[in-house]
């Protein structure tokens, strides 16, 4: 009888431990995104940038806000795309405490000044000179946009050009 | 649940067909018929319950039926994910939907709306991989414990029954002269048996670890597909490229800015016939041409001081430099740097000289840094130079615009405007390689092209994997299995002595022409008789009867 029991107990746990083996074999295989950018969810990584009038950016200073973070190139055409709708929106909402941060994957000083000067952006643009931040946030293809919470949380990443509207929508997502 | 008590008064656990002492037939097998001798008729765990739910899904992964579907589904399965490529082996440019639908019709969408573009990746397919796991283990569990345990407590003194039921068999009947044992037993010890005695009775075995070569199989196994379980776990597998300028420093990918590299030089040398050294190699170079000798980074390490923030300015300690070559990897701290790509003679400046068209006069030179242009660049007094814009990489848009592809300074085309004491505004010059177009109407000047810099760029893998060793570990141990279980037989041999007459049988799990030999050898020139493979006994007197039907 007590044998009985006992090996009732132990088949018990070699099931559940295997069956948990199966299911973690399965939720990382889930969780893990196919660009390995990312999770929805998780904290964002903290950066230090200048932007290109010297003014340094930590986005842990932004606590309390919502942060549109942009990563662009001037080479990209559905970035440049978006931008005038990027400022447009930025006008909107940085009363509303929504900030856009747009980080250059390390371009030269000159052709990012030259296309601000072009396109008239008011936000804050930086060069992420040694590639650190675009590491730091897995950026694979571009444009992608991450809404970054008032907690500090990535809510959401989006890839690909965006327009005046869905930036709009986004920007209500992260209002704080 | 009884036990099973059997004659010679050993208990036997229900569902044992053959006593684990004696080797009394219990179950009510058929008279005159040779036992089964799998698992040595011990009870397996999953035939002897059927109660709880517990039991019925253990019974359920026990099963060897059970074991073979999940194999050949996860065969089928995988062979199906190769009849077309997987989604990462189709262009990223390309919408999988359409890709797939475009390239292989009505087939190539149906492949697609089953998902099984991403075959391996699956729900389905890792549950199968993981049932097929579990069911490994558990009919492992299920058969070696039983196993183990009735191998270890057989007894020496066989039962008549067991004895004439086994496949090789033979009697001696005892005349006048009785039979010494000692010298068959000394023939057996020399052939590596190891004896046991009881009451006159000889029981010889070799080659019993044999048996565990399936379950030490099984273990490995399973060790490896913890290890490729493991992949998937952050921190654990990295495979990354970094692409570096000579000169240039970066964060190593996948580090989180634990590591820099620094490309000092870029080197590929190609075999030279006319040196001495490669003269041999002439005819092959003749044949094909150039022919790469060795491709070399001379790198340096930096490790970062403290903790910094991505973009903010670190502290580097140098850490080593190093020439990494192709199967000569810069390892350090589990990372490992492979030379894997290269681009030689990227332009990395551009100079030209301000001339005059007509006189060809020269009023200054300048030189802009392809990776990072001024916006002015001044002369000698009176004379300056605009970069108005800049195309590193450049080609025309559908609407007939200058643009630029990408940042890499491959195509590099400029505008300038060139200012000088007799055209204060400016002329407007479009330079491009080999090509110089004047948008605004003949200038008196031009930038003329004076001369490039270049220098090599290097592509290392970054790669860390973790769970290699686990990998290995597992492989090891499934061929030791393999070789354990294959490379070896588990041979045991009886003889009971009786009143009147000597029994002998033996047993083994394969090779039978081997265990015959033994025997064969061990009563050579003694009066017992060779026994009798009585499986082809059978044969021979069924083929027999067809003969004489």
């Amino acid at each position: 009888m007590d044998k009985k029991k006992r090996r009732l107990i132990s088949r018990t746990i070699i099931l559940l431990l295997l069956g948990a083996a199966l299911v973690f074999a399965l939720y990382t295989n889930f969780t893990k995104d196919k660009n390995e950018s990312l999770r929805k969810g998780s904290e964002a990584p903290n950066f230090v940038l200048t932007d290109m009038e010297g003014k340094e950016h930590k986005l842990s200073d932004y606590k309390g806000k919502g942060v549109f973070l942009n990563f662009w190139g001037t080479y990209c055409k559905p970035c440049e795309y978006e931008m005038p709708y990027m400022e447009n929106q930025y006008k909107n909402f940085k009363d509303q405490g929504v900030e856009i941060l747009a980080v250059n994957v390390g371009e030269s000083d000159y052709a990012v000044n030259n296309f601000i000067t072009k396109h008239d952006l008011t936000f804050p643009v930086m060069i992420d000179k040694g590639r650190e931040v675009e590491n730091a946030y897995r950026v694979d293809i571009l444009p992608v946009s991450f809404l970054v919470d008032k907690e500090g949380k990535v809510i959401d990443i989006i890839t690909g050009a965006l327009t005046e509207e869905s930036i709009q929508k986004h920007m209500e997502r992260i209002k704080p | 649940m009884k036990e099973v008590k059997c004659d010679c008064g050993h208990v036997n656990p229900f569902g044992t067909k053959i006593c684990g002492k004696c080797g009394m037939v219990l179950g009510n097998e058929k008279e005159n018929q040779l036992i089964d001798m799998r698992y040595e008729g011990s009870a397996r765990r999953s035939q002897t319950y059927k109660k709880t739910i517990i039991d019925k899904i253990w019974n359920f992964f026990s099963s060897v039926k059970v074991g073979v579907t999940l194999i050949v589904i996860a065969l089928i399965a995988s062979a199906i994910g190769t009849i077309l490529p997987q989604e990462m082996y189709i262009p990223s440019t390309a919408t999988p939907a359409e890709h797939y639908e475009l390239e292989y019709g009505w087939f190539g969408r149906v492949y697609y709306e089953l998902g099984f573009h991403n075959l391996y990746s699956s729900w389905w397919y890792l549950i199968i991989i993981g049932m097929l796991g579990i069911s490994l283990l558990i009919a492992s569990i299920d058969r070696f414990f039983p196993l183990y345990r009735s191998l270890k407590k057989q007894g020496v003194t066989r039962h008549d029954g067991f004895m004439k039921r086994q496949r090789i068999y033979g009697v001696t009947k005892l005349e006048e002269q009785d039979i010494n044992l000692e010298e068959v037993k000394d023939r057996l010890k020399r052939q590596r048996y190891h004896i046991r005695e009881e009451n006159g009775h000889i029981l010889a075995e070799k080659g019993r670890f044999s048996r565990w070569g399936p379950y030490v199989n099984h273990i490995g196994l399973i060790i490896f597909l913890i290890g490729a379980l493991l992949r998937s776990v952050p921190g654990m597998y990295i495979d990354k490229v970094l692409w570096l300028r000579e000169g240039e420093r970066k964060e190593i990918p996948g580090t989180n800015g634990q590591y820099y590299l620094q490309n000092n030089e870029f080197t590929l040398e190609v075999y030279d016939k006319e040196s001495e050294e490669d003269k041999q190699y002439s005819a092959a170079i003749d044949k094909t041409g150039t022919i790469a000798k060795t491709y070399q980074s001379d790198v340096t390490l930096y490790e970062r001081k403290g903790e910094t923030l991505p973009g903010e300015k670190v502290d580097l300690d140098k850490l080593k430099d190093y020439k990494i070559k192709v199967n000569e990897p810069l390892k350090h701290d589990h990372y490992a740097l492979y030379q894997v790509d290269y681009k030689l003679d990227e332009l990395s400046t551009m100079a030209f000289n301000l001339i005059n068209k007509k006189t060809e006069e020269k009023y200054g030179s300048l030189k802009v840094d392809l990776n990072n242009p001024q916006k002015k660049y001044e002369l000698k007094e009176g004379y300056s130079v605009d970069l108005i814009s800049y195309f590193p990489d450049f080609e025309f848009d559908e609407k007939g615009e200058p643009r630029t592809i990408s940042k890499i300074p491959n195509n590099p085309a400029f505008i300038f405007k060139m200012h000088t004491p007799d055209k204060p505004e400016g002329e407007v010059s479009f330079v491009a390689i080999k090509e110089t177009v004047e948008p605004l109407g003949e200038n008196t000047y031009k930038m003329a092209f004076n001369g490039v810099e270049t220098q090599d760029v290097t592509a290392l893998t970054v790669r860390k994997d973790l769970t290699l060793w686990i990998l290995f570990t597992g492989g090891i141990i499934f061929m030791i299995g393999v070789v354990q279980g294959s490379y070896w037989n588990h041979r045991r041999i009886w003889i009971k002595r009786k009143d009147d007459e000597i029994l002998l049988a033996g047993h083994t799990n394969k090779n039978w022409h081997g265990i015959k030999r033994d025997i064969k050898q061990a009563i050579e020139s003694t009066s017992l008789s060779e026994p009798m493979d009585q499986l082809e006994e059978e044969k021979s007197s069924s083929k027999g009867e067809v003969l004489n039907g």
